[in-house]
C-alpha cells in the first residue's frame, strides 16, 4: 500500500501532502525533511527509488515539483511510478498543462483529484476520462449550489429593501 | 492570503502574515459565522500544509460536515482528511454525520462520506460502520462500490475479525465488467487473503478461474483509449491481478497449475519498451517465483531478468536486482550465470542500485567464487566514494571471515581492507584478524613483514596501524631476522632501529588516537626486550610521554620506564609473546556478548581464560596483566590484540564485581583492600592476586585525580604492599616505583582498612587515617554492609572503648541498610589513644536494628587494629 503521498518543490517546500498511515505532526514535518533533503541532492540520472527506514519511496521530477509516493517494500516500483504518471496527466488535463502555481493556489482541487484516484493508501481507477468526468460533475454541484446562494441572497435582499 | 504568503521574502515575515491570518480565523470562529466558515477552512488547511499548528480548526470541519451543502461538506472532509488523524479524539465525533451521510441520497456525498472513511477511519469507527460500508456493496452505482470496496481494505486492516462478513461481496466484485470496480475488487481480495485464511481457501476455490479470464481479457483486448497506457490496456489491472494470484498460488499446486498458461502468454507478449510494460513483467516474474511454477516458466522468467539487469534504465536494474535476491532462493545456479553483471552494478555511480548489488553479491558468494569477487570488491574499495566504503568494508570482511578456508589468504585480504579502508573496519574485525594472525604461527614472520612494509606507505588507517603495532611489538624479531619467509614475498631488510621508528611515528602522531599509542607504548616496552640494542632510546621515547595529558599514557609511561630501568632481570619474562588466542574462546566471547549476557559471558570466559593461564605458569604472565590493566582503567574498548588483554578484562571484570558492593561510598583505600581481601580467599592463584593488587592501585589512582601523579603513587601503592603476603612480583614491581619515582612516603603513614566485624549477615569495615602532627588521634571510617536479603531500618551502631581511649562518634550517613549489599552506611568516629604508641586500641561493638520490625542485636569485639594507633 501507499503509506503517504508528498509532492515537494525544487526549493523543498511543500505543496501537498497526503498521510493513509497514521504519523503524528511531529513526525510528518521529520519525515518531510529528512525526505526532501535526500531526495533533492540526488542527481538526474539516477534511479527512482530510494529504501528509507524499511520502506521504499518512490520519486519522480515534474518541471519543478517532485511526487514522491512511499511504499511498502515487496510493492511494485514501477507500478508506482506508473501511478505517479497517471495522477500527473489527470492534473494536466484538468487544469490544462498544469504547473506548480495551479496546485498552490487550487490546492485543495488537487487534493479532490487524489481522493478520487486513491483510497486507504490503494488505487482506485485507472480511468482518467472517469477520474475528470466525476470531479466535474461534483464541482458542477459546487457551482450551482454557489449560484442558489447567491440568488437567494439576492432575493433577501429585494424582499428587505 | 495564499499570494501574501508566497510574498514573503523571509521566514520571519511568513510567520507574522500565518499568524495574522490565524488570528482572523479563530475570530471568525468565535463569531460563529457560516459564511465564511468554508473560506477559512481552506486557509487554515493551507496554513496546515506549511507545518503550522491548526488544532483550533478541527471543530469547525466537523461543523461543515454537519451542514447541508454539498460544497460545505466537500470542504469539510477534505479538512477532515488534512487536519485530522484516526488517534484525534475529535474524530469520534464524526461517526454519526458519516453515518447518516453514507445513507444520503447524494452519491457524491456518499462518495466523500466513504473517502474519508476509507482514509482516517479508526478501529472503533470501522466497528461501527461496517454494515453501512457492507450495505453499499448493493447500489448500483461503479463509483460508490469501488469506494466501498477499497474502504473496506481499510477496516480489515483496522479490524481483521470483520473480514469474514466481506469475503462474498469481495469475489462477486470480480464479476464487474468496470474497471474501476474490478481493480478494487481485487485488491479487496488480496487484503482479504492477508487477514485470513478462511478467506484466503474461500477465494482460491472460487476465484482462480475468473482471475485467469480477467487477465486473459485485458491481456488480449483490443485498443481501448480510455484505459491505454503505452499501448497495453490497464497496467494497472493486469498489476493487482497478478499479485492476487500469487497470493493465491502460493504454495497450492492445483491453482499454480491453472495459471501457467496465462502467466506464459504474459511473461512473453508484454512489450518490455516502456515502463508500464516492464512494471507487468516485473510483477509477473514475481508471480512466477512465488507460486509453483512449472521449470520452464521459471527459465523464463530468470531470462527476463538477465534483459532487466542488461537495460540502460536504472530502475529497471534496481527492480531486477531485488528479485534476483528473491529468485536465488529458487535458482542459485540461473543466478550465478548474471554475477557479473551484478558485480558491475557494484559499481554503479547509484547509492540504491549498489547497496541492492552489494547485497546480492554477498548471497551469490559461494566455495567456488569467493577468491575473484573478493579480489574484484577490494578493487573497487581502493576507487569507490566514502560513504560507500563502510558498507563495502563491512561486507567484504564478512566474506572473507565466512570462506576463509587458508590462513594466507585471509590475512592477505584483510591486509588489503585494512590499507585500503582501514578507518572503516570496526573493532571486531581487527579483533578477529589479530585472533587469527596469533594462531599461525607460520605466517607471523610473513604477517609482520606485510604490515610493515603497509605501514610505511598508508600510516593514515587507524586499524591497520593498531594491527601493525601489536604485531610488530609481538613478532619484532622475526621482522628483523627475516624468519619463515615464504617463496612469494620479495625479501626486506629491516634493521632494529628501524622497527622503533614505525612505532614511535604511530606513537606520535596526532591523529592517533588513545588506543593505538597506549598499544604502541606497549609494543615499544616488548621491542626493548627483543632488541636490547635499542632499550635505551626506547627508554626515551617511552619517558617523553610522561608529561601526556592523557593519565593513561602517563602511567603507562612511567611504569615502563621502570620496568626497563629497574627490572632488567624480570623483563624479558614480562614481556614474553602473548599465549596463543584461544579462537574458541574468542568466538565463544563473541556470541556471549552480543545477545546482552554480557555478565555470563564474561564468567564463563574469565574461567576459559583463567584455565589456558595457569598451565603457562606464572613467569610468562605477568607482563600480560600488568600491561592489560592498564589498559583498562581508561578505555572501555576490550583490546584482545594489545596482549590477550581481552581475556585478562574478563577476570578484572569480575574482581571489580565485588568491590563496589562492598565499598558502596566509602574510602577509596578500604575497598581497595577490601576487594583484595575478598578475593585472596576466593582466588589463591599469584595470578589472580598479581591482577587484583595491580587493579587496585590502578582505580584507586584513578579516583584521586587531585593528588599529584608522584605522590599518588606512593601513597596508594604502600597500603597495597602491607598486604603483599600473596604477592611479592607485583607489590616488589610496586615498591620499587614507589621509591624512583623519588616521593618517599611522608611521616603519616597510611593504615590497611579492616573488617572490625562480620556476622552471617551484617559487615563492619573500619579505614584509618591520622592528621599529621596528631598520632594520637585517630579518625575511622566505619562502613556498614548488610549481606542479607532484608532491609535493616533503625540501625544503629554503638561501640565502648577502654579508659585510655577517648570516642567520638559522628552521627551515620543514614539508618537504614538496603539489603543484599546493595549499599552501606557510612559513620565517622574519632578516636583519642592517651597512650598512644603503649598499648593496643581495642573496641567493644553494639548493634542494634530491625527486621519486619523486629528488633535484633549483635555484639562483637575488635581486637585486631593494626599496630601503631
Amino acid at each position: 500500500m501507499i503509506h503517504f503521498v508528498l509532492l515537494i518543490s525544487r526549493q523543498g517546500k511543500v505543496r501537498l501532502t497526503k498521510w493513509y498511515s497514521p504519523y503524528s505532526q511531529k513526525e510528518r514535518s521529520k519525515v518531510i525533511r529528512e525526505l526532501s533533503g535526500v531526495i533533492l541532492s540526488r542527481g538526474p540520472k539516477l534511479c527512482n527509488f530510494i529504501e528509507w527506514r524499511g520502506y521504499k519511496v518512490v520519486y519522480k521530477r515534474y518541471a519543478s515539483l517532485y511526487f514522491c509516493m512511499c511504499i511498502d517494500a515487496d510493492d511494485n516500483e514501477l507500478e508506482v511510478l506508473e501511478i505517479i504518471h497517471h495522477f500527473v496527466e489527470i492534473l494536466d488535463r484538468y487544469f490544462g498543462s498544469v504547473c506548480e502555481l495551479d496546485l498552490i493556489f487550487n490546492f485543495h482541487k488537487a487534493y479532490y483529484i487524489l481522493d478520487e484516484i486513491l483510497i486507504a493508501g490503494e488505487l482506485q481507477e485507472s480511468s482518467k476520462k472517469t477520474v475528470t468526468r466525476l470531479i466535474a460533475a461534483q464541482d458542477s454541484l459546487v457551482e450551482t449550489a454557489k449560484e442558489q446562494a447567491s440568488s437567494i441572497s439576492n432575493m433577501i435582499a429585494q424582499a428587505t429593501k | 492570503m495564499i499570494r501574501a504568503i508566497r510574498a514573503c521574502k523571509t521566514a520571519a515575515e511568513e510567520r507574522g502574515v500565518v499568524r495574522k491570518e490565524c488570528a482572523a480565523i479563530r475570530a471568525a470562529i468565535s463569531e460563529n459565522d457560516p459564511d465564511y466558515r468554508h473560506r477559512n477552512l481552506a486557509k487554515l488547511m493551507f496554513i496546515h500544509m506549511l507545518g503550522y499548528p491548526t488544532h483550533f480548526g478541527q471543530m469547525e470541519c466537523l461543523k461543515l460536515i454537519a451542514s447541508a451543502g454539498f460544497p460545505e461538506k466537500r470542504i469539510g472532509y477534505l479538512g477532515l482528511m488534512l487536519l485530522l488523524d484516526e488517534r484525534q479524539e475529535v474524530l469520534m465525533l464524526v461517526t454519526n454525520s458519516l453515518k447518516q451521510d453514507l445513507n444520503h441520497s447524494n452519491q457524491y456525498i456518499v462518495g466523500l462520506a466513504i473517502c474519508a472513511l476509507g482514509n482516517i477511519c479508526s478501529a472503533e469507527m470501522a466497528r461501527d460502520l461496517a454494515p453501512e460500508v457492507e450495505r453499499l456493496f448493493q447500489t448500483r452505482d461503479p463509483n460508490i462500490k469501488k469506494k466501498a470496496a477499497l474502504c473496506s481494505i481499510r477496516i480489515i486492516r483496522k479490524v481483521p475479525d470483520l473480514s469474514e462478513n466481506f469475503m462474498s461481496p469481495a469475489a462477486s466484485l470480480l464479476k464487474e465488467k468496470h474497471h474501476g470496480v474490478l481493480i478494487a475488487g481485487v485488491q479487496l481480495c488480496t487484503e482479504l487473503c492477508k487477514a485470513s485464511a478462511e478467506a484466503l481457501d474461500y477465494l482460491r476455490k472460487n476465484c482462480t478461474e475468473v482471475l485467469v479470464r480477467i487477465l486473459k481479457d485485458v491481456s488480449n483486448s483490443p485498443y481501448a483509449p480510455e484505459y491505454d497506457i503505452a499501448g497495453i490496456t490497464d497496467p494497472f489491472l493486469h498489476i493487482r491481478v497478478l499479485r492476487l494470484m500469487r497470493t493465491l498460488g502460493q504454495g497450492d499446486a492445483d491453482s499454480s497449475d491453472f495459471m501457467n498458461d496465462i502467466l506464459a502468454q504474459v511473461a512473453t507478449k508484454t512489450e518490455s519498451n516502456k515502463n508500464a510494460g516492464n512494471a507487468i513483467l516485473y510483477e509477473c516474474v514475481e508471480t512466477i517465483m512465488g507460486i509453483e511454477a512449472t521449470s520452464g516458466l521459471r527459465v523464463l522468467a530468470i531470462n527476463i531478468l538477465g534483459r532487466f539487469l542488461s537495460n540502460r534504465d536504472n530502475n529497471i536494474r534496481y527492480v531486477a536486482l531485488n528479485i534476483l535476491m528473491k529468485a536465488i532462493a529458487v535458482d542459485a545456479q540461473a543466478v550465478q550465470r548474471h554475477r557479473a553483471t551484478i558485480l558491475e552494478c557494484v559499481k554503479d555511480s547509484d547509492a540504491s542500485i549498489r547497496k541492492r548489488a552489494l547485497e546480492l553479491v554477498f548471497l551469490l558468494v559461494n566455495d567456488t567464487n569467493v577468491k575473484p569477487i573478493t579480489k574484484d570488491l577490494i578493487e573497487y574499495l581502493e576507487v569507490s566514494d566514502q560513504e560507500f566504503k563502510g558498507d563495502l568494508t563491512v561486507k567484504i570482511c564478512l566474506i572473507v571471515e565466512k570462506f576463509s578456508h587458508e590462513k594466507l589468504w585471509y590475512i592477505d585480504q584483510m591486509l588489503k581492507v585494512l590499507i585500503e579502508a582501514g578507518n572503516f573496519v570496526k573493532d571486531e574485525i581487527w579483533h578477529a584478524l589479530v585472533v587469527v594472525i596469533s594462531n599461525a604461527p607460520d605466517l607471523h614472520g610473513y604477517t609482520v613483514r606485510s604490515l610493515y612494509k603497509a605501514l610505511q606507505n598508508s600510516c593514515e588507517q587507524e586499524s591497520l596501524v593498531r594491527v601493525a603495532v601489536w604485531c610488530i611489538g609481538e613478532y619484532g624479531e622475526l621482522l628483523i631476522n627475516n624468519v619463515g619467509v615464504l617463496d612469494v614475498e620479495e625479501p626486506i631488510t629491516v634493521t632494529e632501529s628501524d622497527a622503533v621508528d614505525v612505532v614511535e611515528i604511530s606513537l606520535k602522531r596526532h591523529s592517533s588516537d588513545i588506543t593505538t599509542r597506549a598499544m604502541s607504548l606497549i609494543a615499544l616496552l616488548k621491542l626493548s626486550s627483543r632488541f636490547p640494542p635499542c632499550s635505551e632510546r626506547i627508554r626515551e621515547i617511552i619517558i617523553q610521554q610522561k608529561g601526556s595529558l592523557v593519565l593513561e599514557l602517563q602511567q603507562r609511561s612511567l611504569e615502563f620506564n621502570a620496568i626497563i630501568q629497574k627490572h632488567q632481570n624480570i623483563k624479558s619474562s614480562l614481556v614474553e609473546r602473548m599465549p596463543v588466542l584461544e579462537e574458541s574462546a574468542y568466538h565463544n566471547k563473541k556470541a556471549a556478548s552480543a545477545p546482552g549476557n554480557l555478565s555470563e559471558g564474561k564468567t564463563r570466559q574469565a574461567t576459559a581464560a583463567a584455565s589456558l593461564k595457569l598451565p603457562n605458569g606464572v613467569a610468562k604472565t605477568p607482563a600480560a596483566p600488568l600491561v592489560d590493566l592498564l589498559d583498562l582503567n581508561s578505555d572501555d574498548i576490550p583490546q584482545p590484540s594489545s596482549s590477550g588483554g581481552d581475556f585478562l578484562h574478563d577476570l578484572l571484570g569480575i574482581g571489580l564485581a565485588p568491590s563496589p558492593s562492598s565499598a558502596g561510598g566509602g574510602a577509596m583505600s578500604s575497598s581497595g583492600v577490601d576487594a583484595l581481601l575478598d578475593l585472596l580467599s576466593i582466588g589463591e592463584t599469584p595470578v589472580q592476586n598479581d591482577l587484583l593488587a595491580s587493579n587496585i592501585v590502578s582505580t584507586s589512582q584513578d579516583k584521586l585525580p587531585s593528588i599529584s601523579p608522584l605522590e599518588r603513587l606512593s601513597s596508594v601503592s604502600s597500603p597495597v604492599s602491607l598486604q603483599s603476603t600473596g604477592a611479592a612480583p607485583v607489590v616488589d614491581l610496586l615498591g620499587s616505583l614507589s621509591t624512583n619515582s623519588s616521593a618517599p612516603a611522608d611521616g603519616s603513614s597510611v593504615y590497611p582498612s579492616i573488617v572490625a566485624y562480620q556476622s552471617d549477615s551484617l559487615k563492619i569495615m573500619f579505614s584509618f587515617s591520622k592528621q599529621p602532627g596528631n598520632p594520637q588521634t585517630t579518625v575511622i571510617q566505619a562502613t556498614y554492609t548488610n549481606m542479607s536479603s532484608n532491609v535493616y531500618t533503625d540501625f544503629l551502631f554503638q561501640a565502648a572503648v577502654p579508659k585510655f581511649v577517648q570516642l567520638k562518634l559522628d552521627p551515620g550517613s543514614s539508618n537504614i541498610l538496603p539489603s543484599s549489599g546493595n549499599g552501606s552506611i557510612t559513620q565517622r568516629m574519632v578516636i583519642t589513644n592517651t597512650q598512644h604508641g603503649q598499648r593496643a586500641l581495642a573496641m567493644r561493638l553494639r548493634i542494634s536494628y530491625k527486621v519486619d520490625n523486629q528488633d535484633k542485636m549483635e555484639q562483637g569485639q575488635v581486637n585486631n587494629f593494626p599496630a601503631g594507633l
